[in-house]
């Protein structure tokens, strides 16, 4: 990070000053320009190949009050074979399960490559205190998660408290260790686009690995603008500081057309370099199947039926 | 304001749609075709739907089955009664449409395609018994055999725009099913205000979902689609076409109906209903 950009973080006066001197977000703009990237057709082997990226970025999510270690067993067989009747279908980045359950997954995924994200933090509202949100990613990181979605306290962050937003996520960033950090900022409760570009360069500051946009449990979760919004956040801040952060959507992104719209999102705003599942998640449950319909039509030549896929 | 003599009205034209999931929408590819009475005559562009009109329309008529199947029996009776009733509302226009088309004796043809409703209608509650069964078995065992919708139906209608239309859609869906309509490609338009007549039927959205266009082009994709349960290949009049759509079917083993051509005022039977429902049997012991 560039002395100019540690700087800010030395008081709120400062980081207020920085956050709101970012250049604002034309909101028009913003929607027309996502719109427009959506309208991309994308069709034969580029759709084939894009299908297989999408599956190599999904973290296969399950956050229900149900969860059972079951459950996450059937997850984790799910994220190694997505298809189990085809060898070819790529294995998912990572399942993301909550901080109780991180055992099981690690248990059940072994060597797989397939990576183990955590939710924690008091997830989905925040609302807790420091101490417990340490002690709950201390919980997931010591059950072996390689990766934590934290949440920020959009309380403060709506209250003009920057400071104590960028300190928690300072705070947790230093209780993940090795294990990389991810910034849910829950994009549908900060009301503006202004304010989703300052809430990724207040989490880009404060040492996440990836910003994430939402819990899954508000609604609007990841819609194409919030997106484009975040990925010019880590273009820039790439410019700006040379660290490269990650994006990742999650909530309401249900079929593969929705992924395909994103990826080119990707390529068109932060650039080819993100088209990696190291640098861009796709949070999702159900999109796993749409997209794996979609890659046994282009395979045979007839349209799948979800009775011949497993359920979440 | 001086009095001018009245210009002639515009003429105000229907545009022929789909009706998908409850939805009057445009084929996805923007196609359409005319449609010209049997003496030649230009009568209206017909929407020319796509294979993924055929797939939004299973995915439509996939969402509507578990409300419709787990409907009562007697609630899909004054369903189908009540489609019967909008449709003796709209007599006129169905013989004035059946007329442009080349139907002789169209107003015998209405009356008869809601009679065919109406006694569909009685068939709600009454097939169970008359398809399934308490079976004698040799042990302390209560056996019961009872007749259940089979899914998701594609129907290729066959070329008889109204009568023909109604007599393959009624058996499908009386029982619990619901389906993708093919209508006749020589003469859609009746079929699109039967639609018309079952949005406003308390009929769910998705139950029963039409499409124009070609049948050629469309009928192979609903045949070959795995979320499709069954298929009845009456409108294909073309050998090859039906043998195509069979051997297309049988990937995920549907349930395949291709009657011979058949007099559409005779009795229909059972065979239309009977054709796309299985059998779960049930063993309950007794005695304990």
């Amino acid at each position: 990070m560039t002395s100019s950009l540690a700087d800010v973080a030395s008081s709120n006066a400062t980081l207020r000053a920085f956050l709101h001197g970012l250049p604002g977000v034309d909101r028009v703009g913003a929607d027309q320009r996502a719109a427009m990237l959506g309208t991309r057709s994308i069709k034969t082997t580029a759709k084939a190949a894009a299908i297989d990226l999408a599956i190599r970025m999904v973290d296969l999510t399950t956050l229900e009050g149900a969860d059972t270690p079951g459950k996450v067993r059937a997850m984790c067989a799910k994220a190694v074979h997505p298809d189990p009747g085809d060898p070819s279908v790529p294995k998912v980045a990572a399942v993301c399960v909550y901080p109780d359950l991180v055992a099981q997954a690690v248990e059940s995924l072994g060597g797989s490559g397939v990576k183990v994200a955590s939710v924690a933090t008091a997830f989905p509202s925040g609302r807790s205190s420091l101490d417990v949100k340490v002690a709950d990613t201390a919980l997931a990181v010591a059950a072996g998660a390689d990766e934590i979605d934290m949440v920020i306290d959009r309380g403060a962050f709506l209250a003009g408290d920057y400071l104590k937003v960028f300190e928690e996520i300072a705070a947790i960033k230093a209780a993940c260790g090795q294990a990389h950090l991810k910034v849910i900022l829950e994009t549908g409760e900060l009301a503006t686009y202004d304010n989703v570009r300052r809430a990724s360069w207040l989490a880009m500051m404060a040492g996440g690995d990836f910003i994430k946009t939402s819990t899954g449990k508000v609604q609007p979760a990841a819609t194409p603008s919030v997106t484009l919004i975040m990925l010019e956040a880590v273009r820039d801040f790439l410019a700006t500081t040379g660290r490269k952060v990650g994006v990742k959507p999650a909530g309401g992104i249900r079929t593969t057309k929705d992924a395909i719209k994103m990826l080119v999102l990707v390529n068109e705003t932060a650039g080819e370099d993100w088209l990696h599942p190291d640098w861009f998640r796709l949070g999702a449950s159900t999109l796993l199947n749409d997209l794996l319909m979609q890659r046994q039509k282009m395979a045979t030549g007839r349209y799948a039926g979800s009775d011949y896929f497993t359920l979440d | 304001m001086s009095k001018t003599e009245a210009a002639a009205r515009l003429a105000v034209r229907k545009t022929y749609k789909l009706y998908i999931g409850g939805a009057f929408p445009r084929s996805e590819s923007g196609r359409s075709y005319p449609v010209t009475s049997s003496k030649g005559e230009f009568l209206a562009n017909a929407s020319k739907a796509s294979r993924k009109d055929a797939r939004d329309a299973v995915s439509a008529a996939r969402k509507a089955f578990g409300g419709w199947s787990g409907a009562t029996a007697y609630n899909r009776g004054q369903i189908l009664y009540r489609i019967a009733e909008m449709l003796e509302g709209r007599r006129a226009q169905f013989v004035a449409e059946l007329a442009e088309a080349g139907t002789k004796k169209a107003g015998d043809v209405v009356d008869a395609a809601i009679d065919r409703l109406v006694w569909y209608a009685g068939w709600s509650d009454k097939i169970t018994s008359v398809a399934g069964a308490a079976n004698p078995v040799a042990g302390p065992y209560f056996n019961l055999s009872s007749p259940e919708p089979t899914g998701v139906v594609a129907v290729i209608a066959p070329d008889e725009p109204l009568l023909g239309l109604v007599s393959v859609i009624a058996p499908v869906i009386v029982t619990g099913n619901t389906c993708v309509v093919v209508a006749s490609e020589r003469a859609p338009l009746p079929s699109i205000t039967l639609a018309e007549v079952l949005a406003t039927s308390d009929l769910p959205g998705g139950v029963v979902n039409i499409l124009t266009g070609s049948v050629k082009e469309i009928a192979p994709w609903l045949a070959a689609h795995m979320d499709v349960n069954a298929i009845d290949l009456t409108g294909v009049a073309d050998d090859d076409l039906a043998v195509t759509c069979e051997q297309a079917a049988a990937e995920n083993l549907k349930r395949v109906l291709r009657p011979a051509a058949a007099d559409w005022y005779a009795d229909p039977g059972l065979k239309h209903m009977t054709a796309f429902l299985e059998t779960k049997t049930v063993w309950h012991p007794t005695g304990i």
